[in-house]
């Protein structure tokens, strides 16, 4: 229970990274910002220089192409540093109604979690949170927007290089 | 079992015991008169023209002047939200009620087109109480249809208003009525990626609003028991997200049950005993009911799909639900012990959060189709679908207890959007929007408090 907790602070702490990194629809690194240089093996170089999330289309949990590719990244790098814990949140956007979109991004943070276990990540490293529509990245009233909020986030709960 | 305190629960729990306090009704001043009403309205039809009633300020002493004042307006508010009632203005009253053993002068009521006329008298007692008093009169008629007083402690004042709309209502609807009771929601404050919500209750025409939550954690899709001062609702605090209960005469909130994944969605049964509930397996999501009495789990479904948003139907027998088995989001019936789903959905888009009716005649649900997000009502097999209200986002039904009226929530466009509460009559008729503090989500309307 408290590891949970401290896990949700961390995920604050890596949502307020990625808000100041901008709303990118790619997952990217950020090589034209020079703020991008990151330490390796931290918080911020799994976010910046691997992608700490996948999107997906409408109504959907299936993983995408470029999903996979992020996830084939994430699972490198958590395997280069095997003291990392994640926890994968799913999300959804505002276009569905409550209790199904919590539903539907436990399915999506479940088909990114089976992944990264097919691809080597331990079950034991990774728990899974399902927040529905309730935390929005993006915030405007077009596809562009919500495309962005129907994702899954990786976000690490603990073992990273402090930095 | 876990249980939790918080300063903030008790605090509110002080409240709300004092708004719970027994009104006591001493005595009926004339019994229910005549079968053969002259005066009655009928709310079955769609759109009725409202009655024009004649509410004169009740009257009262120096120190019950104020409660009399308000109490009427109260009445007069409920009432015209109703849409069943044209409260007439003041100013148009020709004879000025000044004793309340006054017998009325019909024919000065008739010349300003009212058909009923309350007279009532408010009174504080020697112990301090409030002693309410009240005669409905049908002034063609000529005559007093029904007559009550009412009995509270100075702080459920509000309530006598609501006891008296509730008793006119029902002498000329035949039904009962539903201002004297409360609707817990979801209030929500700040930016919407930063949203705070606060599990949150007020009285039913939004007066008295207090938050039972203090909103460090997401809670959501609060219920209220339909029989006791209970509710159940969603809550990320501890990590998991779990179904609770929340005690409003207590203030102690414990967890439903304890699974290995989330459980979410609940909903009370008829009785108030069991709760309805989809658990998290993975992927899937199925419909568990959990007998609070027994603490023993049943499980109703088992698909790979999302089956949730249960609801019973108010005979205990059938749970409507919604699941995307066939691919979309659809409604389905199936029997209290989870046998013989049936498809009852079948008109163009997704269909969701439905809800039985406490009559059993309807199922609300929110309808999404061609990018818009309806409320609607169809029979429980399928059936006389209606759209009662269509736009960007309506969503998350909720009935009153007479069956007559949904409550649900708006959301606006945009970054600066957010949702409101809104009340519409099942006729389609009558929307109007519950003032809410900020914005406010997730409305779930308590059963009559008396």
């Amino acid at each position: 229970m408290l590891r949970n907790i401290a896990g949700l602070k961390v995920a604050a702490l890596a949502f307020g990274l990625v808000a100041l990194a901008g709303c990118s629809t790619t997952n990217k690194p950020d090589v034209a910002n020079p703020q991008a240089q990151a330490k390796p093996g931290t918080e911020r170089d799994f976010i910046l220089n691997v992608g700490d999330r996948v999107h997906f289309i409408v109504n959907q949990s299936t993983l995408t192409q470029q999903g996979m590719d992020t996830l084939r990244k994430q699972a490198a790098w958590l395997a280069q540093y095997p003291n990392v814990t994640i926890q994968v949140e799913g999300h959804a956007d505002e276009r569905g109604t409550r209790e199904y979109n919590i539903a539907l991004s436990a399915r999506r943070a479940t088909a990114t979690r089976q992944f990264l276990a097919s691809q080597g990540v331990q079950g034991s490293r990774m728990s899974t949170i399902a927040y529905g529509k309730e935390r929005p990245v993006a915030l405007c009233d077009a596809e562009n927007c919500w495309n962005q909020n129907r994702r899954s986030v990786t976000v690490i709960t603990g073992g990273a290089i402090p930095g | 079992m876990v249980r939790e305190y918080s300063l903030k629960t008790k605090k509110s729990f002080g409240r709300c015991q004092m708004v719970l306090m027994p009104l006591v009704i001493l005595f009926v001043l004339v019994a229910q008169v005549q079968a053969s009403w002259s005066l009655e309205i009928d709310v079955t039809k769609g759109r009725v023209k409202p009655l024009p009633i004649a509410l004169p300020d009740f009257i009262g002493d120096s120190s019950a002047q104020k409660f009399a004042h308000d109490i009427t307006g109260i009445i007069g508010n409920d009432l015209a939200s109703s849409g069943l009632f044209q409260p007439l203005p003041q100013a148009s009253y020709i004879e000025q009620i000044t004793s309340f053993g006054q017998q009325p002068r019909f024919g000065d009521w008739r010349t300003i087109q009212a058909q009923a006329l309350v007279t009532g008298q408010i009174n504080i007692q020697g112990d301090g109480r409030v002693r309410a008093q009240f005669r409905l009169w049908d002034v063609f008629a000529q005559k007093q249809i029904t007559g009550l007083q009412f009995v509270t402690p100075q702080r459920n004042w509000r309530r006598i208003g609501h006891l008296i709309a509730d008793a006119i209502y029902k002498s000329l609807t035949g039904e009962d009525g539903y201002f004297d009771t409360r609707i817990v929601f979801i209030s929500e404050t700040g930016p919407k990626n930063k949203r705070v919500k606060k599990l949150s209750i007020m009285d039913q025409d939004g007066f008295n609003v207090r938050s039972l939550t203090n909103g460090r954690s997401l809670v959501l899709t609060p219920r209220f028991s339909p029989t006791s001062q209970e509710i159940t609702y969603m809550s990320y605090s501890g990590g998991t997200p779990r179904v609770y209960l929340f005690n409003l005469q207590s203030g102690q909130r414990e967890v439903v049950g304890v699974f290995p994944n989330m459980s979410f969605s609940p909903r009370f049964g008829p009785r108030g005993h069991k709760v309805v509930m989809s658990l998290q397996q993975g992927a899937n999501s199925n419909i568990y009911m959990l007998n609070l009495q027994t603490r023993t789990t049943l499980q109703l479904t088992n698909t790979e799909a999302i089956d949730t948003a249960p609801s019973f139907s108010p005979d205990g027998r059938n749970i409507v639900f919604e699941s995307d088995r066939g691919g979309q989001q659809q409604l389905y019936v199936m029997d209290a012990n989870g046998n013989n789903p049936r498809r009852i959905s079948f008109g163009k888009g997704r269909y969701s959060t439905p809800v039985w009716s406490p009559r059993g005649d309807l199922i609300a649900f929110t309808k999404l189709s061609g990018g818009r997000f309806s409320i609607g009502v169809m029979r429980p097999d399928g059936s006389g679908e209606r759209i009662l209200t269509s736009g960007y986002h309506n969503e998350g039904p909720t009935w009153s207890p007479n069956g007559r009226v949904i409550m649900f929530f708006r959301e606006s466009r945009g970054a600066q959007g957010g949702p409101k509460l809104y009340s519409v009559d099942i006729t389609g008729y009558n929307e109007r929007q519950i003032k809410t503090p900020g914005f406010a989500s997730d409305p779930a309307w308590s059963p009559l408090l008396n």
